[in-house]
């Protein structure tokens, strides 16, 4: 028997089509690790009876023909699921259960996919480490008090931990790409627009993009495939055919073109992220890249920016959250504004507060030319750099954090060392470009770190072709001990 | 007839004062669906049945826009001679309410989907053009009911998400009067357009008022209080007689006005301060992440300019010309499509002078009488261009025609028909009246003879008799050259 | 300094979310350091540059006026913490 724990989705699903494994097996597999692997507290809500119903269901079929056939998968709690409790890690969502599936969900069912539940997450996102959720923070299993990263942590963490074979999460300002960072995984965070947002809770509207997660490249390729689609109910989905980015996936990039931008040389970056980056270079070099040095002149400008943009769209989005329809009341206030006030003062954790403030005061009357006028003025610069740059070269090169994991704690009592960790990731979804994060090596003390491909709109195939050819020169390992089971 | 003066001014001991108004009209659009979203706008549902995800802003839901609603924004856009703007942004205007799901309405803040037009009333001191500043579409809100219960507030978010475009005037209106012709023109031409219902029972129309007041002849503007979500033109007269005249008590008393909402109290005729929404006022606009900025072509714009029906001043030139009717008697007609409509059915065949008459005076009187809207009227234009033509042709007198036209109200029917069943028929055979001349004259052979001997009065006798004995038929010129000729003999 | 506590109360009244004086202190200290923080795009003289309209690259399309949508009255009320079978309820609202 196949040890699943350490083989792809691709070579399960072919398993499956093979009939070497049904269903109803992978699933009691899954569960069985989840159910010992409790303590890296990366579920929200499970949902095995159903899982189980639904696999025996898929294994009396006769037509395995689809991306996922039967396939448990479970997905950030960010994702409205149909009858299955979406709490978006917020007292104030504890009890929400959606009568509808966001598109990106009901997309994987019909690719044959199969729910296992609800993992963690940042409080709506909003956070680097998963230590904001109100159902808890969630252990890196590559080591006992290491974050996972944010905001999909539970995503990353039970990906790494094989608690599912694939998942997906949502990246704003890199909660998916830190995450896989952060546990020696792979996380795509596609152009914005290729991935429908109806139906996922929403955090910041112009940044959010949901994408997969995975253990390499060539699962990556066949998730994105089975997520993407254009959705008319959501107006900034990009009408397109769907690709097959699996089927075309190649390692062959002879004389393609990779940047390396100059101003992702930060102040203080470990040297060995910096040894990283140049490794990485020097694979592409070997492989017939031609390596060439841009600039993205407004880089530094892209946290402030985020920290302005990101706020005032989720200060508005989170409006609805008033004890009216749906969730969290408080049940202390004799009229509706105490009512108001006091379900989202007892609601809302402390991040969330910080952001909706931020958010209300950079839009409010005074302000909005100072703020949040000027941070969309600078985002169009931004965009532009990147603009500059794809006329120049397919794709950039960076690391994807300036750290590897750090620890449980170490910077929940200073906001501003916690948005840090985001200076790579965030000026891609001010673009609104597709990035990809690939595991490249690992630290002196063992901990993962990763790559960052970015990619001109559109462009998901040869991003993918790229990370899929470093992939395969680096063969990246990781044996975890399984510590916690 | 000369001209009155304009003369509204609220005069005081010390002062004449000068009125000025603006107003913000609100009105539905007319569309199968809302907005943002496929649920129903029809007026009159049991609560929270017209509402779908996007309505009630679940989680995750997006709004994608009725193309619909584009199109009666642009053509209403057209009516008002505004300019149509080809890229217009929609906004959120982020406050809390009940009846607001989302925390946001969205709406169009700095780039409207209409900018400057204007709209022309017929005053009795001459036209006034009235500038409109912009049109903008947003969505409506749901409806808090305070009164089902002591301690709670009921939603119904049915109307959540229905389309409205609001329509900005200048502050160029003086006088409550003013206000009630703008208020009746915006109406006209909308429904003349097909774009708004102008229901105001329903909600389908209403309005902020803003008004200010400044002495006569001064320049700059006074500070201005907006009456919010009139809901009746009666109500925005008074509202602005009152609330003008609590200005200029202020202004007198040498206090200041406050800037700020109030609302109208239609039982105690007064406006009040709404101070509890006034705290921390601070909507916050930016444009909707969700959506793209609206960019429409200018051949979309040309086509439905094409299309357009003909617009009440247009239609009110056409009559004037083409059937000579009085600028009075052209406005009467036109104020309403049916009723243009229906004139111009019946003047198809038939005498024009004859129908604008009969309309404006005998079918308005009927219609008003029973409170009828004339797509309801007893009378169809078919029916009434046929008692018309009865006149015309001497079947029946115009006074048969009055008693002809009461049978038509009440029944129903084609006026043929009644005059047949009736017998009301015009006497017009010489020979049967001559027999009953005859037969007059037979009878009062005295008074034949006072008149033979001087005494002309007589004659109107003569006629009277004749006329009862036809029972009212007798073609009246027949008859008196008949009499004349009898009366010689 | 950016950001003061009576400015923090003021934008936690816009927010609807109720603070204790704890709360208020940590805050406006994080806010305070957060606006410094992003006051960093000063440095950028942005005068000539126009405002970014949307990062997605498209144009707006819109749908046809069809009803397709509503008559779903239980699962719009069927998360409420407050209903009864017709309407959503809340505490009155004073005018
Ligand atoms: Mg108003
Ligand atoms: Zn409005």
């Amino acid at each position: 028997m196949v040890d699943l724990n350490n083989i792809s989705l691709t070579e399960i699903v072919k398993l499956v089509k093979l009939k070497k494994i049904s269903s109803l097996e992978l699933t009691n597999h899954y569960i069985k690790n989840i159910e010992k692997g409790k303590k890296l507290n990366c579920f929200i809500t499970t949902c095995f009876d159903e899982t189980i119903k639904n696999s025996k269901t898929f294994d009396a079929k006769k037509n395995y023909d689809s991306l996922l056939p039967g396939i448990p998968i479970a997905v950030k709690d960010l994702f409205c699921t149909k009858d299955v409790k979406t709490t978006a890690g917020s007292k104030i969502l504890e009890n929400f259960i959606p009568t509808y599936e966001s598109t990106v969900t009901s997309n994987l069912w019909k690719e044959g996919a199969i729910l296992l539940g609800k993992l963690n997450c940042d409080e709506f996102a909003m956070g680097s480490s998963n230590e904001t959720s109100f159902f808890g923070n969630v252990i890196n299993p590559i080591e006992k008090n290491l974050v996972p990263g944010g905001s999909s942590g539970g995503s990353s963490s039970a990906l790494a931990a094989s608690f599912t074979p694939a998942t997906i999460g949502t990246d704003t300002g890199g909660s998916i790409r830190q995450p896989a960072s952060f546990t020696g995984t792979v996380g795509l965070k596609p152009t914005y627009g290729l991935c429908s947002r109806w139906g996922i809770v929403a955090f910041a509207s112009s940044l959010d993009q949901a994408g997969p997660m995975t253990k390499n490249v060539e699962d990556c390729a066949l998730m994105l495939e089975a997520i993407s689609s254009y959705d008319k109910k959501d107006s900034t989905s990009i009408n397109k055919k769907k690709e097959n980015y699996s089927k075309n996936l190649n390692k062959n990039i002879k004389g393609m073109k990779i940047g390396i931008p100059k101003e992702y040389r930060v102040d203080n970056m470990p040297k060995e992220i910096d040894q990283l980056w140049s490794k990485g270079i020097d694979i592409l070099k070997k492989s017939g890249v031609k390596i060439i040095d841009i600039s993205l002149p407004h880089t530094k400008y892209a946290l402030p920016t985020y920290y302005i943009v990101a706020p005032a769209e989720a200060s508005s989005n989170l409006a609805r959250y008033d004890g009216v329809k749906f969730g969290y009341r408080s049940n202390k206030g004799k009229n509706l504004l105490e009512m108001y006030e006091n379900t989202r003062g007892e609601g809302f954790g402390d991040e969330v507060k910080r952001r909706v403030l931020i958010g209300t005061y950079v839009l409010s009357s005074g302000y909005y030319d100072a703020y949040y006028l000027k941070a969309q003025k600078v985002r169009k610069l931004i965009k532009k750099d990147f603009d500059n740059s794809f006329r120049k070269v397919d794709a950039i090169l960076t690391p994807s954090t300036p750290s590897s994991a750090f620890k449980i704690g170490e910077k929940t009592s200073d906001p501003i060392s916690m948005y840090l960790n985001d200076i790579f990731t965030v000026p891609v979804n001010l673009a609104g470009l597709p990035a990809i994060s690939l595991p490249a090596g690992q630290d002196s003390k063992g901990r993962p770190l990763g790559l960052q491909l970015i990619s001109n709109s559109l462009d998901e195939q040869r991003m993918l072709n790229i990370a899929f050819a470093i992939e395969s020169e680096i063969s990246f390992k990781q044996n975890l001990n399984r510590w916690w089971e | 007839m000369s001209k009155e003066k304009f003369n509204y001014f609220i005069k005081t001991e010390k002062n004449n004062w000068e009125v000025i108004i603006g107003l913000e009209v609100h009105a539905q659009v007319i569309s199968n669906s809302k907005l943002f979203s496929g649920s129903s706008t029809k007026f009159g549902g049991q609560p929270n049945t017209q509402v779908s995800l996007v309505d009630s802003a679940f989680p995750g839901m997006l709004p994608v826009i009725n193309k619909y609603c584009i199109e009666q924004a642009i053509k209403t856009g057209l009516g008002l001679n505004a300019k149509i703007n080809l890229l217009s942004i929609f906004d959120r205007k982020n406050y809390f309410y009940a009846d607001l799901p989302a925390g946001y309405q969205i709406s169009q803040y700095k780039n409207p989907i209409v900018g400057e037009g204007s709209v022309t009333l017929d005053m009795p001191y001459g036209t006034k053009v009235v500038g409109i500043e912009r049109l903008h579409l947003e969505q409506d809100a749901g409806k808090s009911i305070h009164d089902l219960s002591p301690d709670n507030t009921y939603v119904d978010l049915n109307r959540s998400g229905v389309a409205l475009m609001e329509i900005v005037s200048k502050p160029d209106l003086r006088s409550p009067e003013e206000v009630n012709s703008y208020v009746k023109k915006l109406r006209t031409i909308m429904r003349y357009l097909g774009t708004c219902d102008g229901n105001m029972q329903e909600g389908s129309l209403r309005a902020d008022v803003n008004v200010s007041v400044r002495k006569k002849g001064e320049k700059k503007l006074g500070t201005r209080c907006e009456i919010k979500n009139v809901n009746s033109i009666r109500f925005m007269e008074m509202a602005i007689e009152s609330e003008a005249n609590r200005q200029v008590e202020i202004l007198e008393s040498g206090k200041k006005i406050d800037q700020e909402t109030r609302l109208f109290d239609t039982k105690k005729n007064e406006t009040r301060s709404m101070r509890s929404k006034e705290e921390a006022h601070d909507y916050r606009y930016f444009p909707d992440p969700d959506l793209l900025p609206l960019e429409i072509e200018q051949s979309f714009v040309d086509n439905l300019k094409k299309n357009l029906p003909e617009l009440p001043d247009q239609k009110k030139d056409r009559f004037i010309k083409d059937f000579k009717l009085s600028s009075y008697e052209a406005n009467v007609l036109v104020s309403d499509n049916n009723i243009s409509q229906y004139f111009e059915d019946v003047i198809k065949n038939s005498d024009i002078k004859l129908a604008k008459n009969w309309i404006i005076v005998e079918l308005f009187a009927v219609l008003n009488k029973k409170n009828l809207d004339i797509k309801n009227s007893p009378v169809s234009s078919n029916n009434l261009a046929k008692l018309i033509n009865s006149i015309s042709s001497g079947e029946i007198s115009g006074k048969i025609a009055k008693q002809v036209f009461e049978l038509m109200v009440n029944t129903g029917d084609d006026p043929s028909k009644i005059i047949k069943e009736k017998g009301l028929k015009q006497q017009s055979d010489p020979n049967e009246l001559e027999k009953i001349v005859k037969i007059v004259l037979d009878k009062n052979t005295d008074k034949v003879q006072q008149f033979k001997s001087g005494k002309e009065k007589l004659y109107g006798f003569f006629v009277g008799e004749i006329m009862k004995a036809s029972s009212g038929k007798a073609n009246p010129k027949l008859v008196n050259d008949i009499l004349k000729k009898e009366l010689k003999k | 300094m950016p950001i003061d506590k009576s400015q923090v109360k003021k934008v936690a009244k816009l927010s609807r979310i109720s603070l204790d004086d704890n709360k208020i202190n940590s805050l406006s200290k994080d806010l305070d350091s957060i606006l410094t923080f992003v006051e960093k795009l000063n440095e950028l003289d942005t005068k000539e540059i126009k405002t970014l309209k949307s990062i997605a690259d498209k144009t707006l399309e819109a749908r046809n006026d069809i009803v397709d949508d509503g008559k779903i009255k239980n699962d719009i009320l069927k998360n409420s913490p407050e209903k009864n079978e017709d309407f959503f309820i809340v505490p009155k609202v004073i005018e």
